[in-house]
């Protein structure tokens, strides 16, 4: 069946080289894919095929490298890296423009930004870390992602260690949790490592898994919001019983630590849960949409939409021993990511296949951060927790915030997660009135525009010389240069009667921060 | 529903009169909530404006003297006035406000226990206890549901307004989600134009508005490129939504200037006074829910030079609201609800590092509720001598909340729609909570 399904794949990738393109939508795709397709690929398009849908065209190199700096940074590339980018003529740039993203401090920042929504990393109600251990715990995270901690001892880490959540910052994923009865935590660990949701298993399967989360306790200590987060000193009389989520129940020894046991089942090279919840959870942070949706809702009854998929990429994690940079660079590298976002053909379950690439809504995050890029401006956050005091210098940039409980009408309007949960529903990239309002007519915005250093420069360097001036406005706000239609309806806007040539920019800036280009990945 | 009817034994009238009354009529008696309920009451009240006294205010020096209970407790306010309601007195700073005691009832024995404050504003905005994994929404997220969008609101202005800035503490929508945020307005209502973010740009004529909408249209390059896309289709719906309100008359609410400059004098020219005038001016309107988020009431230091300079503006805005909704007839149809998320420690903090400070106290402390139906010149329950536990009558937020939303129409006890399939009620179950319930004295 594997075989067949291989040759099928084999087959559909050769298709893939010789079908004629559709129409190529400039600026945005490309005739013919630069980049091999590799195992992702093949996997892909035999399940599209199965599916009858076709794959979108290859985006172009502008689309690509914004898509990838976004996706794997969360930061707009500056135009100079764009240029450099455009005009690199070796065969193999893009894999190298990976490479170079992989081993930027952003991708830590973005990424841990990431993983604090799903560990839950909040000072304040309902999670109630309190600051200074939002900070060790956003510390550890950020430590752990950017030397690729291999991905099972990071899990394991968080699971079975002791002592103060000031000292030993693992501790804190049992404190970040609303509730803290067995039951509670044993949905915490389902959900973040396991992908699943227990509130859907009978109560006989939550308890069983419980048990292995029973002996925690939690003690303060005479320093302000210290707590040791450890095993209860006290040993029961007898082995305590407790059943894995596969059925298999074990006798624990009083001296043994039930987590360790219970990290030892999960991170065990074919537990069916791990690898697979981790990979598709990479996918679609990647891909905007898991191969199992939601993906943090894994059971029997919700299929992987690509099965082959899923389970290359889970054996690939396993192999090159749970490392996480690995999967995303099979995924950044595929043909199937760098296809266009323009479906070929209406099917509506072009997104659901992998058939292109799903624009959707730059994050709260991300998007604040790249107005003020645009700005030149920070946002002075603040932390409404008066002890400790957090300062955050003004330029701080909003993805590398520790706290999910920072005040900014800002995040809280564009659909920041709350991290009450660790859902990943809890991020909300939906367009809203209120977020329309705000960008098309702001006093925030129009600030931002009219006392942004950085156009100031841009208008002196293109004085004179309006089509430059639109040139390079494009370049860096769309990270591409304009196109024809583009140039001569800005050049014929800057002619409007009673406009000066200063609000002629500002409004050519403040359409394309408004431009469906500029707000959505794409 | 106290007195004649026990938990289970409801007559056959009750019965009948449910299912005349209710719309999904006898299927309702399924429901075991509901069962152990009168009926809904008619809505009076159609609004609410809360002012929401960020930090926690003093009782004793607003609505709660004790003049008695000595130095040690009140400081230098231990002179307290009449109002206008025999034996009810209130802080000396409060002079206007003693003039319409008959428009407002006091509850001296609000409740809950909680001296942080995340946690004690969850209690105070929701009702509900913290710690069941969920995350319940603030009253006013829940009126926006109940009131708003959903049920036939059509207004460009969101229902649920909070003025100026977020409070931050908690997600105000919890688990209905983020259509139920409140519209922040920012800018600030003391200047003139009051720059609501979004709805009013400084310097932009419409001319420039319009031209420059053109503009983004001609520039729609991938928008064109992708036309079937449903996101990209939700955008362009929010924009026109957008330009409703920017290039329209509703966004003309927020121009104070419209107002007299007598008018806008008698409510005070701070940032409240001018938040109470815009409340108005909202309710009016129709939106059903504004929050004056009222910041500077945490009070550990200077806690009495603090109330000498904040309690007057206080007193001006608060009073010139209640009459101003009462000369127009609104007073009836909309709920005032002042209260913080707890009181402060009523024995005065002395010692440094406070000198003369107060702390978090949520044992006992006091709201104010006013209009909607609610009757004025009332007191509910006591403090004792020296404010620091209730002495009768205790009032949980949620006795309180679920009052607030009998008089708005919403039933406390039913069902609380919500798209994450959740089996929950609009406040915790009335029969078994933990105080003697509604305010019924007050209806």
């Amino acid at each position: 069946m594997r075989t067949l399904a291989a040759v099928l794949a084999l087959c559909a990738a050769f298709l893939w080289t010789l079908t004629a393109p559709a129409a190529v939508h400039a600026p945005y795709e490309m005739a013919q894919s630069p980049v091999p397709a590799n195992g992702v690929d093949t996997r892909v398009l035999a399940n599209l095929q199965q599916h009858g849908l076709e794959p979108a065209n290859p985006c172009s190199d502008a689309v690509f490298i914004r898509r990838a700096y976004l996706d794997v940074i969360g930061t707009l590339p500056m135009p100079m890296e764009v240029r450099f980018f455009l005009q690199d003529n070796r065969p193999d740039k893009r894999a190298v423009l990976v490479d170079g993203l992989l081993a930027r401090d952003e991708f830590a920042d973005y990424w841990s930004m990431k993983w604090c929504d799903a560990l839950r990393v909040k000072a304040e109600f309902p999670i109630n870390l309190w600051p200074n251990a939002v900070q060790a715990y956003h510390r550890w995270i950020h430590d752990a992602l950017r030397s690729n901690m291999p991905y099972d001892q990071f899990a394991r880490a968080l699971l079975t260690s002791s002592g103060s959540n000031f000292r030993v910052a693992p501790v804190n994923f049992y404190r970040a949790i609303q509730g803290r009865k067995p039951a509670d935590i044993a949905g915490a660990v389902a959900l973040t490592f396991m992908g699943t949701r227990i509130d859907k298993w009978s109560e006989e399967k939550r308890n069983g898994m419980a048990a292995f989360f029973s002996r925690i306790v939690y003690k303060k200590t005479d320093e302000w919001k210290e707590e040791i987060v450890c095993l209860d000193p006290k040993l029961p009389d007898a082995p305590c019983p407790a059943t894995l989520p596969d059925g298999v129940t074990l006798q624990i020894a009083p001296d043994q630590d039930p987590r360790a046991v219970f990290a030892a089942w999960l991170l065990s090279k074919d537990n069916p849960w791990f690898a697979k919840a981790a990979v598709n959870r990479v996918w679609c942070w990647l891909m905007g949409r898991g191969i199992v949706h939601e993906p943090d809702d894994i059971r029997p009854d919700n299929p992987p939409v690509d099965p082959e998929l899923l389970a290359y990429l889970e054996r690939e994690l396993v192999l090159s021993g749970c490392d996480l940079r690995h999967i995303y660079k099979l995924i950044l590298n595929s043909r199937t990511y760098q296809q266009s976002f323009i479906p070929r053909g209406d099917s509506p379950d072009a997104e659901t296949y992998f058939a292109c690439y799903p624009v959707r809504r730059m994050e709260a995050e991300v998007l604040i951060d790249a107005l003020d890029g645009i700005g030149g401006t920070g946002e002075s956050y603040s932390s409404a927790i008066p002890e400790p005091l957090a300062f955050i210098p003004d330029d701080q940039r909003t993805i590398t915030l520790a706290d999910g409980s920072t005040t900014s009408a800002f995040l809280e309007m564009f659909g920041r997660p709350t991290r009450d949960t660790g859902l990943e529903s809890e991020r909300n990239n939906q367009s809203t009135d209120a977020q329309r309002l705000y960008l098309l007519n702001s006093t925030a915005i129009q600030k931002k525009i009219e006392n942004s250093q950085r156009l100031r420069g841009l208008m002196q360097g293109g004085k004179g010389r309006p089509p430059e001036l639109v040139r390079r406005v494009y370049m860096n706000l769309l990270s591409r240069p304009p196109t024809k239609d583009e140039m001569e309806s800005a050049l014929a806007y800057a002619k409007t009667q009673g406009l000066l040539p200063r609000q002629a920019v500002a409004d050519l800036v403040w359409a394309l921060i408004n431009s469906k280009e500029f707000l959505y990945r794409h | 529903m106290n007195g004649s009817f026990g938990k289970d034994a409801i007559t056959r009238r009750a019965l009948l009169q449910r299912g005349l009354l209710g719309a999904a009529g006898l299927a309702l008696l399924g429901q075991p909530a509901l069962r152990a309920q009168a009926p809904a009451k008619k809505a009076q009240a159609k609004a609410v404006i809360q002012i929401w006294m960020w930090g926690g205010p003093s009782h004793l020096d607003t609505f709660d003297p004790k003049p008695e209970a000595g130095h040690d407790y009140c400081g230098p306010l231990n002179k307290p006035i009449p109002t206008n309601v025999d034996g009810i007195r209130i802080c000396e700073l409060l002079p206007l406000l003693a003039q319409q005691a008959d428009k407002y009832a006091i509850i001296r024995s609000m409740t809950h226990g909680i001296n942080a404050h995340e946690t004690a504003s969850y209690m105070v905005q929701t009702g509900h206890k913290p710690g069941d994994g969920l995350v319940y929404p603030s009253v006013g997220a829940v009126v926006s549901a109940f009131k708003g969008y959903d049920h036939g609101y059509q207004g460009l202005i969101p229902p649920y307004i909070v003025l100026e800035e977020s409070q931050g503490r908690f997600s105000e929508a919890g688990f209905l989600g983020p259509r139920y945020m409140p519209f922040c307005t920012g800018g600030d209502p003391a200047k003139q134009p009051f720059a609501v973010e979004g709805v009013v740009a400084e310097g932009i004529s419409e001319e420039r508005q319009r031209e420059r909408r053109e503009l983004l249209h001609g520039l729609d390059t991938l928008g064109k490129a992708l036309p079937a896309n449903p996101r990209l289709a939700q955008l362009d719906q929010c924009e026109a939504k957008a330009y409703d309100l920017i290039l329209g008359d509703s966004g003309k609410l927020f121009d104070l200037s419209q107002e007299s400059a007598e008018m806008r004098d008698q409510y005070g020219k701070s940032t409240f006074g001018q938040s109470c005038l815009m409340a108005r001016r909202l309710v009016e309107h129709g939106v059903p829910y504004v929050t004056i988020n009222y910041k500077g009431w945490d009070t550990h230091k200077q806690h009495f030079e603090t109330m000498r300079r904040k309690l007057p503006e206080m007193d001006k805005g608060i009073s010139t609201l209640l009459q101003d909704l009462t000369s127009r007839g609104l007073l009836d149809s909309t709920v005032i609800w002042w209260g913080g998320e707890f009181g402060r420690t009523p024995k005065v903090q002395w010692e440094a590092p406070w000198n003369g400070g107060r702390g978090h106290f949520g044992n006992c402390f006091c709201a104010m509720l006013a209009g909607g139906g609610f009757k004025g010149g009332r007191v509910v329950g006591a403090s004792d001598e020296t404010g620091e536990a209730v002495a009768e009558r205790p009032v949980y937020p949620q006795d309180l909340i679920g009052s607030i939303y009998e008089r708005l129409g919403i039933d406390p006890d039913g069902p609380l729609p919500n798209s994450r399939g959740l089996d929950v009620q609009v406040m915790p179950a009335s029969d078994n909570g933990p105080g003697q319930g509604r305010l019924s004295e007050l209806v």
